[in-house]
């Protein structure tokens, strides 16, 4: 065990995975010799040569269209796209190419591939270096869609979306990257995509967050049971796509009332998702409407950040208003 | 303009030094071509009776892809486009195989998913394109780079249109290609027409052919109606990406006859007298006066060949009009390797209706949750 912040286990992630498979690439914009603008890729070209962690030229759509042709062909890409935000020259890629080429070739073809890359806000990046577009990919069949929130699990879900036989877009909380630390195991070990992790038991209201959201989310609930004694379950959703739909509803029903917290959005944000899921599969269970706590339906500011993230008052307030329902 | 490459003049005479063949292999060739042009037109008959949705002719096109896939081995890959189907045919792609990906129908490998014309061959490294102009430039660049990475000896040939010369797609895929010194070979296929815009409406540039200098890399430009040259000029292209001097653009500059698709009116667009000017400069006729000239060929040879050919091709389709449908099932499969359990659920909802209305085949049941 070592006691790693989330972008040293995403490091170590790498290097566990370049060190048991060969055939485990790593590539974008100035994550060679440089090592990544947040040093995701440090040492990596040191130890494995250039010809397995690279720079490209500077197109993302360039990353994204080789990064498919190279996992066609037998190797299994890791691409860095260095900010969220500069993802888009690349969507075509991503949703027509990436995402629909087991289905329609009829399985003969397929894309094992993983796309990292650092989303959301908090670092005074104003609107193109702070976005959090997981809605947009986790309306595409065929993509996966993973959020780590913690080291231990950075590097677990890392490794896990490596092994994927399907592409998996891997969306890295960056106001995590260096606030968080935690134990995280030597070597390899995986945390399967597709399951929830209980960050805290409670039985009086159910919180969904994921990524940057669920340290806010925990100081909000300890807050929530200090002042008025209300109890959260909070639940890290970790994977957005394909989501355990089961376990989202099972934790909805021990509670009978729900809160989803989420940076992006709020309208056809994730949290519509959960919310419909809800109505439609578990209505008879709930005490109160589900109440959502998101960013605004704006693009993302820059000296009013603080204000547009959810913040701890702002989920206190959701989770006050649910349990007074 | 820029000059063509060219071993055979229009007239079918030798103009410059014909690839080192047999004369049953030459042959071999014409025979490769009329099969492209006998199925173009078995496919427009089956489309205008309304048994297939949608053909995407090579009409015209037959010199640029027999000429451009004949220095292929198995091992190397051809990233195609709309067109290339006939190529994939001429490197094993089986005919029953090519027919039924025209029907959609349950013998398809790609399970009737792709919308009619968009071929695929594992055996021979032949993927589909998506239908999105130019994306498989990069995939074919990104393949490129792990056979050079593995140290394997393949070439990747990536195919794609003057229309996608304009695209990002291109741009990215010669631009890492060459800064990644792979060994890739560019096809641009200049047939004149991307739908109904002209190929001087694509570029201002003198020719597609000089884009490559500005990827430091060498761009040709072939007579397209000249399968010698054709096959010249990319096998030529593919030996120095085999021996590890990075990719070439090839441009092959010739003529769609026909409509962009079944659905598409090129009169609308395009005068008869260009058509007939290419009309005049036919890649059959061409490459067939010169075999005659030759003595590979006699008259009334090519007559017997399309013949044979139609035959083929008319046993394949009777054949394939009897394939049953797609199994429900395959709706919700090869999304991911598994079905997902959101997936299994929507089937399962889908199905119980489908059951109760009758259109549901034995086999066809729920999935386990």
């Amino acid at each position: 065990m070592a006691n790693l912040t989330l972008i040293q286990a995403v490091n170590d992630g790498l290097k566990t995975a370049m060190r048991a498979d060969e055939s485990v690439v790593m590539f974008g914009e100035d994550v060679g010799p440089k090592g990544g603008v947040f040093l995701a890729t440090e040492g990596l070209t040191a130890e494995f040569g250039k010809g397995r962690c690279f720079d490209t030229p500077l197109s993302e759509d360039g990353i994204i269209g080789t990064a498919i042709g190279m996992a066609m062909n037998g190797l299994r890409p890791v691409a860095e796209i260095q900010f969220q935000d500069f993802i888009f020259p690349a969507f075509d890629q991503i949703v027509s190419e990436a995402a629909k080429l087991r289905y329609r070739s009829g399985g003969q073809y397929t894309a094992p591939m993983v796309i990292r890359t650092p989303y959301g806000g908090g670092i005074r990046g104003g609107l193109y270096h702070s976005q959090s577009g997981e809605a947009y990919f986790a309306h595409t069949a065929g993509l996966k869609v993973v959020i780590p929130s913690t080291p231990h699990d950075a590097k677990g879900l890392l490794l896990a979306s490596i092994q994927d036989p399907d592409p998996v877009l891997f969306m890295e909380p960056k106001a995590l990257y260096r606030s968080v630390k935690g134990e995280v195991p030597e070597g390899e070990y995986t945390v399967d995509l597709s399951t929830l992790r209980t960050v805290r038991e409670g039985r009086d209201v159910t919180v969904y967050c994921y990524g940057a959201m669920v340290p806010v989310v925990e100081k909000a609930a300890a807050q929530a049971k200090e002042q008025r004694g209300i109890d959260c379950l909070i639940i890290d959703l970790r994977t957005l796509l394909p989501l355990d739909e089961e376990g989202v509803i099972e934790a909805a029903k021990q509670t009978g009332r729900v809160v989803v917290v989420h940076e992006a959005p709020r309208f056809c944000g994730y949290g519509a998702e959960i919310s419909a899921m809800i109505a439609e599969r578990c209505i008879e269970y709930m005490e109160a409407p589900v109440k959502r706590v998101t960013g605004f339906d704006t693009p993302f500011p820059n000296t009013l950040e603080h204000h547009y993230l959810p913040d701890e008052r702002r989920v206190l307030d959701a989770i006050e208003a649910v349990y007074d329902f | 303009m820029t000059a063509s490459l060219q071993i055979l003049s229009p007239a079918g005479e030798l103009v410059g030094e014909v690839p080192k063949h047999s004369d049953e292999e030459l042959l071999a060739l014409l025979v490769h071509m009329l099969r492209i042009r006998c199925l173009d037109g078995r496919m427009l008959k089956l489309q205008r009776a309304g048994r297939v949705g949608f053909v995407g002719t090579a009409t015209g096109l037959e010199g640029t892809l027999v000429g451009a896939a004949a220095p292929l081995r198995p091992t190397d890959w051809l990233w195609s486009g709309l067109r290339e189907g006939g190529a994939a045919v001429m490197r094993g792609l089986p005919l029953a195989e090519y027919v039924a990906q025209m029907y959609c129908n349950a013998n398809d490998t790609a399970k009737g998913r792709q919308m009619c014309n968009h071929f695929q061959h594992k055996g021979t490294n032949y993927p589909s394109w998506s239908s999105v102009i130019g994306t498989q430039i990069t995939h074919g660049v990104g393949a490129a780079y792990a056979s050079k990475q593995r140290g394997d000896d393949v070439v990747h040939v990536i195919h794609f249109g003057d229309g996608a010369t304009s695209s990002g797609g291109f741009h990215s895929g010669l631009n890492f290609a060459a800064v990644w010194k792979v060994p890739a070979v560019f096809v641009c296929t200049d047939n004149g027409w991307a739908i109904s815009v002209p190929s001087s409406e694509q570029t201002a540039a003198k020719s597609f052919a000089e884009k490559a200098k500005a990827y430091g890399m060498p761009g040709v430009q072939v007579d397209g109606n000249d399968v010698l040259a054709c096959e010249s000029a990319v096998g030529e292209a593919m030996e120095r990406a085999r021996a590890g001097e990075g990719p070439t653009l090839v441009v092959l500059r010739t003529y769609r006859m026909l409509g962009h698709s079944s659905s598409d009116d090129p009169t609308k667009y395009r005068s008869d007298e260009e058509v007939e000017s290419w009309a005049q400069r036919d890649p059959i006729e061409r490459f067939e006066r010169y075999l005659i000239e030759r003595g590979v060929l006699h008259e009334g040879r090519r007559a017997e060949i399309e013949k044979d050919l139609l035959k083929e091709i008319d046993a394949v389709i009777h054949e394939q009009e009897a394939a049953p449908p797609m199994a429900l099932k395959t709706l919700v499969e090869d999304v991911y390797a598994d079905v997902p359990f959101h997936l299994r659920l929507q089937y399962n909802e889908f199905i119980a209706i489908a059951e109760k209305l009758g259109h549901a085949q034995p086999g066809d049941g729920a999935f386990p949750l």
